[in-house]
């Protein structure tokens, strides 16, 4: 019998019904599928009705003053809604018909675009809904971090510009970005997301350092998904520039760069993450929510998950609590997606 | 349940020649519009060095000596008689407001109103005099341009699909399940709060989303227009309307059907 009140276990939960996480998932890789002229993903098999679906019943009973308890997720752009809007929302994702026709599991159109940015070593613009992200990788020269000395590192920096929505005037975004920002830097601290070590030219002396920057040019609902998506297709995209150490008899380096434009390396993205996020609203959760989701959401959960079903970051966003049963849960309708995404 | 990627399409340009007969002259601002100065000028245009210039973006209206350039995209405008469908954002802090209003109308909540007086500087009047305006209960809200609303003698429609819709004019449409039977009691100040059945929200959803593909495609919104665009819309599924390919497809036909029923 799976403990209720233990707090859940990362990785590989044991516990999960219907043992999700022991199957072997693919996800071919993102950006792939922009390169190769956008091609759907293949449907999933819907192996298990998720346990949302056993609570539908109970759902009827959601009354109007759980909605008023709603809070907004962490410091996102926000809606203003009337309580009949919010009711009308919770109860249609209790049916499993959201506003727009999907259902509680669908993904709104994703739009892909790599190579935007011309003085970039990479690029990606990313469009799912009135979410509208572009992300630019520059690599840089310079000297690794003194605790790794064999390899490069990433660097994150996320800007919420004013154009998303008149809350980012200022320093309005910043927060927001820094959250933002952090998400990404724990999502890429682990060995296998970007192989660093690829990134060296000579230990201790040389490194290549990628700048990704995160420019927020439309808010609408669901930021984390779509940057998470435009940092794998940007990183794809990046071509860094074949380099040589030459060593001369006094033992000064000296580094060459090939004159061939096109002679670079590019990395692998295959174990980039990817991040889920799934809001709570009501008794069910719903993927890739819209502004007006979000606003009548108690609380969220964000996943990483890579294509091989690995989960690398786990992160609770919002004022509403989730018992451990609705994580399970959760964690069940992840690796649905990751399979079909 | 699968996640689509695509790479970005430019939207192919419905052909004009569906539409009219004569193309439009479309202005830029500051483009002459004519050197005639026989002709009396309305809005958008200004007269400079004895030529009539735009001062916005659209298409040139001429009746009789009167020329005016309407806007393809603007701001709200005001007129009086127009029925909007407004959010409310701030209120009056006096202590009658608090004793009689905050009870009824909260701040978020949604409301139809009728256009009563427009101040000089843009700043409307609005009234709710008359049983069918008042706060609005449970549905869906789309926000679109105010130019694409066609101005109509009236702006309630019960559609035959099984939902009601109320176009706004200042581009906010808002679409709810028809009501069962005439509330006259509370006069429109009490929302109901009950689950709104899986049929009736079928409808809703669907309506929102031929709306939303209408207005990509920049046509202009009235109800049969929208009934139109919601009978082509019924062999697909209620989330693939919004898909590009089918959002053209469903448009298409409802232009057709329109022009055979002008024609």
């Amino acid at each position: 019998m799976a403990p209720r009140h233990e707090a859940p276990r990362l990785p590989g939960l044991v516990q999960t019904r219907g043992g999700a996480q022991e199957k072997p998932i693919e996800l071919p890789a993102v950006a792939a599928a922009a390169v190769a002229a956008g091609a759907a993903a293949a449907p999933a098999d819907d192996a298990q009705a998720h346990g949302g679906g056993g609570r539908a019943a109970g759902a009827g009973a959601t009354r109007a003053d759980d909605v008023r308890r709603t809070g907004l997720l962490g410091s996102m752009a926000s809606v203003a809604l009337s309580e009949a809007e919010k009711v009308y929302i919770v109860h249609g994702v209790q049916e499993d018909l959201r506003v727009d026709g999907r259902g509680c599991e669908d993904y709104r159109c994703v739009e892909v675009e790599t190579d935007v940015v011309s003085n970039t070593s990479g690029s990606a613009r990313v469009k799912l809904g009135h979410t509208d992200i572009l992300v630019g990788v520059k690599a840089e020269m310079g000297t690794p971090k003194l605790e790794k000395p064999n390899e490069g590192y990433l660097e994150f920096f996320v800007d919420c510009s004013a154009n998303a929505t008149p809350e980012f005037e200022g320093r309005g975004g910043d927060d927001l970005g820094t959250e933002i920002a952090n998400t990404l830097y724990r999502i890429f601290n682990n060995k296998s997301s970007v192989d660093l070590k690829s990134l060296c030219i000579s230990p201790r002396e040389h490194c290549w350092i990628l700048y990704v920057d995160v420019l927020l040019l439309e808010c609408g609902g669901n930021l984390f998904d779509t940057i998470s998506i435009a940092v794998k297709a940007a990183l794809f995209n990046t071509r860094i520039p074949r380099v040589r150490v030459l060593e001369d008899e006094e033992g000064s380096k000296d580094i060459e760069l090939s004159d061939d434009p096109y002679d670079c390396i590019r990395l692998s993205v295959e174990n980039v993450p990817c991040i889920v996020t799934l809001c709570k609203i009501g008794y069910r959760h719903v993927v890739d929510a819209t502004l007006q989701e979000e606003a009548c959401s108690l609380a969220s959960l964000l996943v990483s998950v890579t294509s091989k079903g690995v989960v690398t970051c786990m992160r609770k966003v919002g004022k509403g609590s989730l018992d451990p049963e609705s994580i399970f849960e959760m964690m069940e309708g992840c690796g649905c997606i990751s399979r079909a995404a | 349940m699968a996640m689509e990627m695509r790479l970005p399409v430019a939207r192919k340009p419905l052909s004009e020649s569906l539409d009219r007969d004569t193309k439009k002259h479309l202005v830029v601002p500051g483009d002459t519009i004519t050197t005639d100065t026989g002709f009396m000028r309305g809005h958008g245009t200004y007269m400079g060095e004895e030529k009539l210039i735009a001062s916005v973006a659209g298409s040139v209206e001429r009746v009789n000596k009167l020329i005016c350039v309407k806007a393809l995209k603007t701001r709200y405008n005001g007129e009086v008689g127009d029925i909007v469908v407004g959010r409310i954002t701030e209120r009056r802090r006096s202590a009658e407001d608090e004793l009689a209003m905050r009870g009824f109308l909260q701040e978020g909540d949604l409301i139809s109103a009728e256009v009563q007086a427009v101040f000089s500087d843009g700043a409307v009047s609005l009234h709710t005099r008359s049983l069918k305006y008042g706060k609005l209960g449970q549905g869906v809200l789309v926000q679109v341009s105010p130019s694409l609303v066609k101005r109509q003698k009236t702006h309630f429609h019960d559609l035959p699909c099984g939902a009601s819709v109320i176009l706004g004019t200042n581009g906010f449409i808002w679409i709810y399940p028809t009501p069962g039977h005439k509330e006259e009691d509370a006069g429109g100040l009490t929302a109901n709060l009950e689950p709104v059945s899986l049929a009736d929200r079928e409808v809703i959803s669907r309506l929102r989303n031929c709306i939303v593909s209408l207005v990509t495609q920049r046509m202009m919104l009235y109800d049969t227009s929208i009934l139109y665009c919601y009978e082509a819309s019924l062999p697909h599924q209620i989330k693939d309307i919004l898909k590009p390919e089918i959002m053209e497809e469903i448009v298409m036909e409802t232009r057709q059907r329109l022009l055979e029923q002008e024609g």
